[in-house]
């Protein structure tokens, strides 16, 4: 069952927040979307994950390295429009073999309302893997945790890019904060 | 308008990266793209260096997450103007996380030197110094002399941080170029902090 509202708590939320914790994720970067609300707030709850809230993608790339530079690791969290500003910074990631875990919230297809979304929602997939990025899309709860699981052995085993893009039919319709 | 000149004195950026480097022990040192790399390279290769190769203006966000992750070790993030410009959301970042052991020194030329040196916004209109207390770094100054530049180093950078620093400088290009080879100066920077396994097969 997916969500009917983007604002809406789902389960595989908190599904998604034991799994970066189980794998020992401890610096998380972030420029919100309401998709990643309930993860935001998860990690901003814990005490030993350290959540930073960015001005843009491209300092979640440089985090993200300097975490692993310093012996820790790290996620970070955008929406489908931050990937076209990751795209030059990625080089950073490919060039040193940085391990890079992206939760991507995706816009610009289902239900969407908002034509100005559609231009790079629809093209974050072939940029992500242009990019070198492993990219796996989730459209359904159950398929939630696999996916994140196999993009951290990919990421943090391989020293690689790997990208979970979580669909707009699997977040919930966008629904503006009042 | 400023009736005064930012800094009244024109430093050079190689021996200000000497003089720095005799300061450090085990501190964290993340260098950002051309010379700035180049002239922390020509002072002397430490372990716990990482050079930029790429990636303009990532330096200081770089260093944050390396500070996040070891925070009793100090971190030192160099930048020149051009490079800090491109990325002045990174001092509102660092001015909000406020990582104590985080120091920010940024080498100001007013150029985008190896482009053929033309003039950035810090030639003449924005001041650096000026951005960095406003994001959110009230430890901000400029650098006046090299005796003042040793004497605000004279600190622990492990504590008091953030700390922004800005120097006015000469073109004097660096002498000296970093071996183009990322994916060593990572293990190698590792190895220098004593994490990963990058010493695993000496």
């Amino acid at each position: 069952m997916t969500a009917t509202s983007d604002r809406d708590p789902q389960p595989w939320q908190d599904q998604l927040f034991d799994a970066l914790k189980g794998a020992g994720i401890r610096q998380v970067g972030y420029v919100p979307d309401a998709g990643h609300s309930r993860l935001i707030a998860r990690c901003k709850a814990d005490p030993d994950i350290r959540d930073v809230v960015l001005t843009t993608e491209e300092e979640g790339i440089a985090m993200a390295a300097g975490a692993w530079l310093g012996g820790q690791r790290s996620a970070l969290l955008m929406q489908s429009s931050g990937v076209g500003n990751c795209v030059n910074m990625l080089s950073l990631i490919r060039a040193c073999r940085f391990p890079m875990l992206m939760l991507v919230t995706m816009r610009g297809e289902w239900e969407e309302f908002n034509p100005w979304q559609e231009p790079m929602g629809s093209i974050v997939d072939p940029v992500l893997k242009l990019c070198d990025t492993h990219v796996a899309k989730v459209e359904t709860p159950d398929a939630v945790v696999p996916a994140v699981q196999n993009a951290l052995q990919l990421a943090f085993g391989d020293d690689r890019a790997a990208a979970v893009l979580l669909s707009q039919k699997l977040i919930g319709r966008k629904v503006w904060v009042k | 308008m400023a009736t005064e000149p930012l800094a009244p004195v024109r430093l050079n950026r190689a021996i200000l990266t000497k003089r720095l480097v005799a300061k450090l022990d085990r501190e964290a040192v993340v260098a950002g793209i051309g010379n700035t790399n180049w002239d922390l390279f020509g002072a002397g290769h430490r372990p716990e260096n990482f050079y930029m190769l790429g990636s303009m203006g990532l330096a200081c966000p770089i260093a944050l997450g390396v500070a996040l992750a070891q925070p009793e070790r100090g971190v030192i993030a160099l930048e020149g103007d051009g490079s800090i410009l491109m990325s002045l959301g990174c001092l509102a970042t660092i001015g909000k996380i406020a990582p104590r052991n985080l120091t920010i020194i940024v080498w100001d030329n007013g150029l985008y030197q190896i482009t053929g040196k033309q003039p950035t916004a810090t030639a003449g209109s924005t001041d650096i110094v000026a951005v960095a207390k406003a994001a959110g770094i009230p430890n901000a100054q400029w650098v006046r002399t090299e005796a003042h530049f040793d004497q605000l180093l004279s600190r622990r950078f492990a504590d008091d941080g953030p700390l922004f620093l800005a120097a006015k400088i000469d073109d004097k290009p660096g002498p000296v170029q970093t071996p183009r080879d990322p994916a060593l100066i990572r293990n190698r920077f590792m190895k220098g902090l004593g994490v990963g396994n990058a010493g695993a097969l000496d």
